[in-house]
């Protein structure tokens, strides 16, 4: 493959991020969306043709005896600092970053079309394609980065169109709130980040120069990863607080992971972000942007594999952080909250699955699972986004109070939103089942306590997406549709969740190991009955239940909310953690540490420059009498002060 | 005859210093602006005489005096025509009148 195409997959949205950013103001509306959904078409088709061309045209440059080759398309010198410290661009095409360009573009191009009908009326319709624009280049130069500092570039690129799109509507006070929230906790954990790339990459460095790992391969993934034994013994030379040198390094990466993928405790971030548009959550907050912490782990896997105890730590962040999300999604009242919830509970899955991963147990299934489920997670998490975006634009409310009995108004949002509830929940034939049901075996191969642990995640899933789904479309109609009838939105948000919601029945049935395994040897998938049959039992059951408390209105709900006030509450204010957060920032932080910095800045630096300007301005209320406007008083002083000059000349000669 | 350089330095110290008592002791502008010229002078012959002695071989001394005394000349004329203009709004020379640029 010639770099022609990888070259204009990253460059073709990032000419339309300019081209829309500097010249939409002077285009219309149609223009400006128009444009961008074709060139979106445009990279649909490119990252197809590379991805498909990767995966099945079976050449010996992809892959040899059935193992999938790592491809550099292209890899030059961006930044050379020193012979050392060299930073390299490039495309990395590998069956991760090839299945990444099939969801980004996927996504993005549905989330294009649907923006079209659904930001039809907002003002600045074309910053708004100007950005996703950008948010595509940023994403798909994360994923195709062949050295961890192009994606920490990348990382940073995506955190800053985040930013921008969740504060869109930069009018809404709650808006740029919630985007400066979500780029300062992304940022700080990035801070970790940064820290454990410059650790690893400064133990690496150490390596001799002409070894393996010399220049510019002290970044790169592909040496790093297949010298994994160089970089173990490179950092061999200390231990930190008990843990490797490596073990820390790996972990703080995984940081920066953690709060780009809204784990525990960086996860505050991203049920704010709702207040973006929904095509933008479901683009950068259900399918792509979110996962990057996911991608991150899954592209540093072998070096995850040999530090010591970073995958268990991975696995108990996931764990902590699927049951946490999944218990505060079942409180919430605004739709899209309780997707945001659920998407980290999702991404907490595939983390999980990560770190259960041992190349002994099924072959490193989970490492294929977490990859799959990232896959069939994109597609219908979108669907649910924007079926919830769809709901929104007919009731003009986030709040599930304000619909209910929708199923008569909306049939086609109604259809695919339950397809996309039934493949979350785990019911075959829809792809969640598929990909859950891998990870579960996995993550029962490592170790039965969390595989029953996040099977309980999983029926908590299939409650808190029910409870929404009976809550939203059965229930009780809402008595405000008399004045104002709810209805199916136009064809350019239907075409999106037909298709994704087609993609969420069929995708299930892709031989996802044939094409994603860790060591990108080709995997047998075949389900394990021992923990499908009753991880469908338990979804069902859970579905049960919900329909039990929600198909119909009654008082069942409200009865439980009032027999546990304080778990609802908690859990309704999301366990508090706002709070601790606010706590900890303005009282002690802010109180605290900054309450001193802040008089040391206001009365000694302040003060130092004060003094200096009061200073001045009395010795000049005192001289300036001299300034007499008497033109022979000047000839005086001058002529004596020559005199003056002319006498220290000549006795310093002398 | 030789003449010794004092000759000519001596002249050239007593233009300078009646220049500068001229300059801070008279009221009258027309006054100052000769008391001016005479310090002008006196610095320009000191050209002169050091090119001279010094550098008998050279000219630039001769040059930049002539130069000096063309932009003198020049200077004199902006001068005058400020100072009628000062007369025709204050009716006046005087020095001490025209204190205004200050503080």
């Amino acid at each position: 493959m010639g770099i022609t195409l990888p070259v204009l997959i990253l460059a073709l949205p990032f000419a339309m991020f300019l081209i829309l950013g500097i010249g939409g103001v002077k285009m219309s509306r149609k223009l400006a969306g128009v444009l961008g959904i074709c060139a979106n078409g445009a990279l649909l088709a490119m990252s197809y043709t590379v991805a498909f061309t990767y995966f099945f045209s079976g050449e010996t440059a992809y892959i040899i005896d059935g193992v999938r080759q790592q491809l550099q398309l292209f890899d030059v010198t961006w930044m050379a600092f020193t012979e050392r410290l060299v930073v390299n661009i490039g495309f990395l095409l590998d069956p991760i970053s090839a299945m990444m360009l099939i969801v980004i573009t996927t996504i993005s191009f549905m989330v294009h079309l649907y923006s079209w009908g659904y930001m039809e009326h907002e003002p600045g319709f074309q910053r708004y394609y100007a950005f996703l624009s950008l948010f595509t280049f940023s994403m798909l130069g994360l994923v195709v980065a062949t050295n961890i500092f192009q994606m920490y570039i990348f990382w940073e690129l995506v955190g800053v169109s985040s930013y921008l799109l969740i504060g869109f509507f930069y009018k809404l006070p709650s808006a740029v709130s919630a985007s400066k929230k979500a780029f300062i906790v992304t940022r700080f954990a990035d801070l970790f980040m940064l820290i454990g790339i410059l650790v690893l990459s400064y133990y690496v460095s150490q390596t001799p120069a002409d070894g393996p790992l010399g220049g510019a391969s002290a970044f790169n993934f592909i040496m790093l990863n297949n010298n994994s034994a160089n970089v173990l013994e490179s950092t061999l030379c200390g231990t930190f607080m008990g843990g490797s040198i490596l073990s820390w390094a790996m972990v703080f990466i995984f940081v920066g992971g953690m709060g780009k993928s809204a784990m525990l405790p960086l996860h505050i971030w991203l049920p704010d972000a709702m207040e973006g548009p929904t095509p933008v959550s479901a683009l950068i907050h259900a399918a792509t942007m979110v996962v990057a912490g996911v991608y991150l782990v899954a592209r540093f896997f072998p070096l995850y594999l040999i530090a010591d105890g970073s995958l268990l730590f991975i696995t108990v962040v996931g764990a902590i952080t699927a049951f946490y999300a999944a218990v505060v999604a079942c409180c919430q009242i605004d739709i899209k909250r309780i997707l945001a919830f659920s998407t980290i509970s999702q991404i907490a899955f595939m983390m999980v699955s990560l770190g259960v991963t041992r190349p002994e147990l099924h072959e490193g299934m989970g490492y294929m699972a977490s990859m799959f489920h990232l896959f069939t997670h994109a597609m219908f998490k979108a669907l649910l986004f924007l079926g919830a975006g769809a709901l929104i634009h007919a009731v003009h409310s986030n709040n599930y109070t304000a619909m209910g009995g929708m199923r008569k108004y909306m049939p086609v949002t109604h259809w695919t939103f339950l397809i996309g509830c039934l493949a979350i929940a785990g019911i075959p034939p829809f792809s969640g089942f598929f990909s859950k049901d891998e990870m579960l075996t996995a993550m029962y191969a490592n170790s039965p306590l969390w595989g029953a642990w996040m099977t309980m995640v999983a029926a908590l899933t299939a409650f808190y997406m029910f409870r929404m789904y009976f809550r939203v479309f059965w229930w009780e109609e809402n008595p405000h549709y008399k004045d104002h009838t709810p209805h199916d939105a136009p064809w350019q948000m239907s075409v999106p969740l037909i298709f994704l919601a087609a993609v969420s029945c069929v995708a299930g049935f892709i031989p996802f190991g044939e094409f994603v395994t860790w060591d990108r040897a080709p995997y047998h998938i075949h389900l394990d009955m021992s923990v499908a049959i009753p991880s469908i039992c338990v979804a069902v059951v859970a579905i049960a239940f919900a329909a039990w408390l929600y198909a119909k209105k009654n008082e069942k709900p409200s009865k439980m909310k009032v027999a546990m006030p304080v778990l609802w509450e908690a859990a309704h204010r999301r366990f508090y953690w706002d709070e601790i957060y606010m706590f900890v920032t303005h009282k002690i932080i802010f109180n605290g540490i900054c309450r001193g910095i802040a008089w040391f800045d206001r009365h000694i630096i302040d003060g130092t420059m004060d003094g200096l300007a009061a200073v001045t301005q009395f010795a000049s209320a005192k001289i300036k009498g001299m300034q007499s406007g008497n033109v022979q008083t000047y000839v005086i002083w001058y002529f004596f002060g020559a005199l003056l000059l002319a006498a220290i000349t000549w006795i310093c000669l002398l | 005859m030789d003449l010794s350089i004092l000759w000519y330095l001596v002249p050239s110290v007593i233009m300078f210093v009646a220049g500068v008592y001229g300059f801070v002791t008279r009221k009258n502008m027309i006054a100052l602006l000769i008391s001016l010229e005479l310090m002008l002078n006196s610095a320009d012959l000191n050209f002169v005489v050091f090119n001279r002695y010094l550098f008998p071989g050279s000219m630039e001394g001769m040059f930049f005096t002539l130069f000096a005394i063309a932009i003198a000349a020049a200077e004199t004329a902006i001068a005058i025509a400020i100072i009628i203009n000062i007369y025709r709004s204050v009716q006046n020379t005087d020095i001490n009148v025209v204190n205004k640029m200050k503080f």
